[in-house]
């Protein structure tokens, strides 16, 4: 906390103060805050406060008015909600901003601010809240208001109105996982007896009664714990191929069916110890690598992105309706910093749309009435009319949904260990028929016993253990780096990439952020509110940068008259006061020619030339040891954006790498295509819906974003962009992967050949395969948490 | 010997009464979210009308 006497700190959101706002002897940056803190005082919540430092976040933008409106059609609430009756409603919100203990705190007690909520229930890692309300007293786009009002607008998007997906948080997984291991321990210590008196318990009536309840505990990992093994073994085989789950399968039916034969015959004491402990560690192992980020999306679809409500007119009358229900020669009014909903032709009004969301084109274009507004830019300015021509679901930017890809599934092969399976599966089989060969010769009575204790000691379950602990460790250490993968097979697609493609815009630059450094004599606050206002007229990108916070609430008063000069410069006008802001030539009449790329804008206030405005577009930090890192691999730049920026770009990249500018959404999709046509495996790193269609082609697409929780395109790993400089040891971390894999495969087959020996010979008791098994298992276990743990410290991705 | 009978037939219902308690907590999804419980369980619930303003 930087607290300067001359500067203080919002009391909510933790700001710089810049007004005197306070109450009750603090101070606030807004009246947004302070309202906030006042009715969270009214009504006792100001734990809210004493939980964590500034705790609160900082209302944006407009929210009163109608833009919840939509919230009031009846379907809207009923599609919404999760359960729905004239005295109770249900319903579950996603709100990213929940991010410490006070937002639970606030959450949880909002029924103390409006009775007619009757509980709400905050999960946290889902970033989710439930509510349960009385729609008698408080409807539902009160309630959304109400939320909206405390910093946490719900995240309601098409998506989640049209049928909201379960999330797969596998509580049937957990308690199968329970069974066995509550089966596998008891069973382990009722054989104590039998370990130890080396199989001769002297009251026969005593071993008789512990190998029927060994039994009895057996059966519920068979016929519960065990399904999920041999339902993907099975379907494995339907589809003509043998996976890993196919060999343990048929390990677990041969250990259960040799036991329950040897109990039943009273022949021996079977091996169900080791039977269950392989279901057991089996388990274990999926639980461990199926991390889920449960906030996270990586399937979002473009409806996330679309708003759900839009103002319609409708006989001279403005009302919201939901999108859904928007019909072809709809007039429909967008306001400022609102979505275009559908492709629509602009009927009256000033219209200047900020397509870097669908092109990734940082300047915005100005329309002229009659001309067409495609969806998904976003207006920048005073309200327009627009005229809807095509329906949402046919806009042209959903177009790129209709491509073949967007209905594939990838990376859901669990690993390369499966298509080696085939030829494990081969071998074991084989070791199998020559023991029995063997046996046959020369003392068929051992025959069965060898054989199938080939098959129960071979069982690759520690193969398949060393991949998923492996992985499900580096899961979490890139976890811990803010590169948060899909599932364990984004690892091995990562691992095998021999191209990189980044995105511009967004990705190796920060949007909205361009460092803006004054030169020349100094200005004052009016003067800059000035300049802000002035800039905020114009739709340049360079205007943009200009038309930052505003410096000062102390009116300025309205612009009279503004002129632009497209490419050069403008004037704005307030009665007898005036500011120029433009190039050298425009400014100040010097013959000097046009922005130059390191822009800078000049300033000229009441004929008085005060200096200029050097803007530059901020690269993410390390972005050109991070060009250098990545020199084995082959680097492409796409850009939706114009050229302005590549002689930057050449200096950080180099000069001979492929970069292309003012490419479309599909285009890129298709660069990807070609690429992959030349046998490239393509990363491609990008961040908006622009990059949608090419993150999915991409053998590993990795959304880049400044706030994981919030808008990601679908793609198969979302990276804090703070972390991008990494890049190049992420992918030699997810490269050493294959190898401590590898490496513990040689250690299991050791065991395998340990116990195989004794299988082989007929002699493998129930008590070395009690011992060899969890052994085997635990230290291939730690073997490869240990080295991946160490491969990630040398890599500089340790704990920090 | 036959005390044995009856230990293990003890020892097996205290351990089938946890997994059977433990099969219960994961099926009313105690398990979904491990971290919210944590916290709300350190609120103090302050007497009615109590303003903290110790700041």
């Amino acid at each position: 906390m930087q607290e300067s006497p001359t500067q203080q700190t919002c009391y909510h959101c933790g700001d710089a103060c810049t007004e005197h706002i306070k109450a009750n002897g603090l101070q606030f940056c807004c009246n947004g805050c302070r309202q906030v803190y006042l009715l969270l005082q009214e009504n006792g919540l100001c734990g809210y406060y004493d939980l964590q430092q500034v705790p609160g976040i900082k209302v944006r933008g407009r929210f009163a008015g109608n833009r919840f409106n939509y919230l009031d059609d009846e379907t809207m609430q009923k599609r919404l909600s999760s359960f729905n009756t004239d005295t109770q409603v249900n319903i579950i919100f996603s709100l990213p901003q929940i991010h410490c203990s006070s937002c639970i705190f606030l959450l949880e007690q909002l029924n103390k601010i409006e009775p007619g909520i009757i509980s709400s229930q905050t999960n946290f890692e889902r970033k989710e809240i439930f509510i349960s309300y009385d729609p008698r007293l408080i409807s539902l786009k009160k309630l959304v208001q109400l939320l909206a009002f405390v910093g946490y607008e719900p995240d309601i998007n098409q998506e989640a109105s049209t049928g909201r997906p379960k999330r797969s948080y596998n509580r049937g997984a957990i308690a199968a996982l329970g069974v066995a291991g509550f089966c596998f321990s008891n069973i382990m210590m009722l054989s104590f007896p039998e370990y130890f008196s080396g199989g001769e318990i002297e009251e026969p009536w005593l071993k008789q009664t512990f190998s029927y309840i060994i039994l009895a505990l057996s059966i519920p990992v068979l016929l519960y714990s065990s399904a999920a093994i041999f339902k993907s073994a099975f379907k494995g085989l339907r589809q003509g191929m043998i996976n890993i789950d196919a060999p343990i399968a048929l390990a677990i039916l041969m250990g259960f069916g040799r036991s329950y034969y040897e109990i039943i015959t009273g022949t021996g004491a079977g091996y169900l110890d080791s039977a269950t402990g392989i279901v057991f560690f089996m388990l274990v192992g999926r639980w461990f690598q199926n991390k889920t980020y449960n906030a996270l999306s990586f399937d979002r679809q473009y409806k996330s992105y679309f708003p759900l409500g839009v103002s319609v007119i409708n006989n001279n009358k403005e009302e919201n309706i939901p999108v859904t229900r928007l019909k072809i020669g709809d007039r429909i009014v967008i306001r400022n910093e609102e979505m275009v909903p559908a492709d629509a032709v602009l009927l009256e009004g000033k219209a200047c749309i900020d397509y870097s969301f669908v092109t990734g084109e940082q300047e915005a274009v100005r329309i002229e009435a009659g001309a067409m507004v495609q969806a998904g830019g976003k207006q920048k300015g005073s309200a327009v009319y627009l005229r809807v021509v095509k329906e949402p679901s046919q806009s042209y930017i959903t177009q790129l949904w209709n491509n073949d890809i967007f209905s594939k599934e990838k990376n859901q092969d669990q690993s390369f260990i499966h298509p080696w399976s085939r030829y494990f599966t081969a071998v074991l089989l084989s070791i199998a028929f020559l023991t029995a060969l063997f046996w046959a010769w020369h003392d068929p009575s051992k025959l069965l016993t060898a054989v199938t204790a080939v098959l129960i000691v071979a069982c690759p379950c520690s193969l398949l253990l060393s991949a998923t602990f492996t992985y499900g460790n580096m899961l979490r250490i890139f976890g811990r780096n803010k590169l948060f993968l899909k599932n364990a097979a984004v690892i091995e697609a990562v691992a095998g990439i021999t191209d990189i493609v980044f995105d511009k815009t967004g990705t190796i630059t920060q949007t909205g952020k361009a460092s803006i450094q004054f030169k020349g004599q100094p200005l004052s606050i009016e003067e800059r509110e000035k300049v802000r206002q002035a800039a905020t007229q114009s739709a340049h990108s360079l205007s943009k940068a200009l038309a930052g916070p505003y410096e000062s609430s102390e009116a300025v008063g309205y612009i009279d008259a503004f002129e632009e000069l497209p490419g050069e410069g403008l004037t704005a006008s307030w009665g007898a006061a005036s500011v120029k802001l433009g190039s050298n030539g425009y400014v100040r009449g010097l013959p000097a020619g046009k922005l130059s790329t390191a822009a800078e804008v000049h300033v000229k206030i009441d004929d008085a030339y005060r200096g200029y405005y050097e803007i530059q577009q901020v690269y993410r930090p390390g972005m050109g040891p991070m060009a250098a890192d990545l020199l084995p691999f082959n680097l492409h730049v796409l850009s939706g954006d114009n050229d302005s920026e590549k002689a930057n770009l050449q200096h950080l990249f180099g000069t001979d790498i492929p970069m292309k500018f003012a490419v479309s959404p599909q285009q890129k999709l298709n660069y990807v295509k070609e690429l992959q046509g030349q046998h490239a495996s393509v990363m491609m790193l990008g961040d908006g819906l622009n990059d949608a269609g090419a993150l999915k082609q991409a053998n590993a697409g990795i959304a880049i974003s400044n706030d994981a929780a919030r808008f990601t395109p679908a793609c198969d790993a979302i990276m804090d962009g703070t972390v991008l400089h990494q890049l190049g040891a992420f992918i030699r971390f997810a490269k050493s992967g294959r190898a401590i894999v590898l490496a513990s495969f040689i250690l299991s087959i050791l065991y395998n050949i340990i116990g195989l020996s004794f299988a082989v010979q007929a002699k493998l008791s129930p008590v070395v395969a009690a011992i060899l098994m969890p052994a085997s298992s635990i230290s291939i276990i730690l073997f490869v948490t240990l080295c991946s743990s160490a491969v990630a410290h040398r890599l500089g991705l340790g704990k920090n | 010997m036959s005390a044995f009978f009856i230990l293990v037939g003890i020892s097996m219902m205290v351990a089938g009464s946890f997994l059977a308690a433990f099969i219960w907590s994961v099926s009313s999804g105690q398990y979904d979210d491990d971290y919210t419980a944590s916290v709300r369980m350190l609120w103090d619930n302050p007497p009615a009308g109590a303003k903290k303003n110790d700041k």
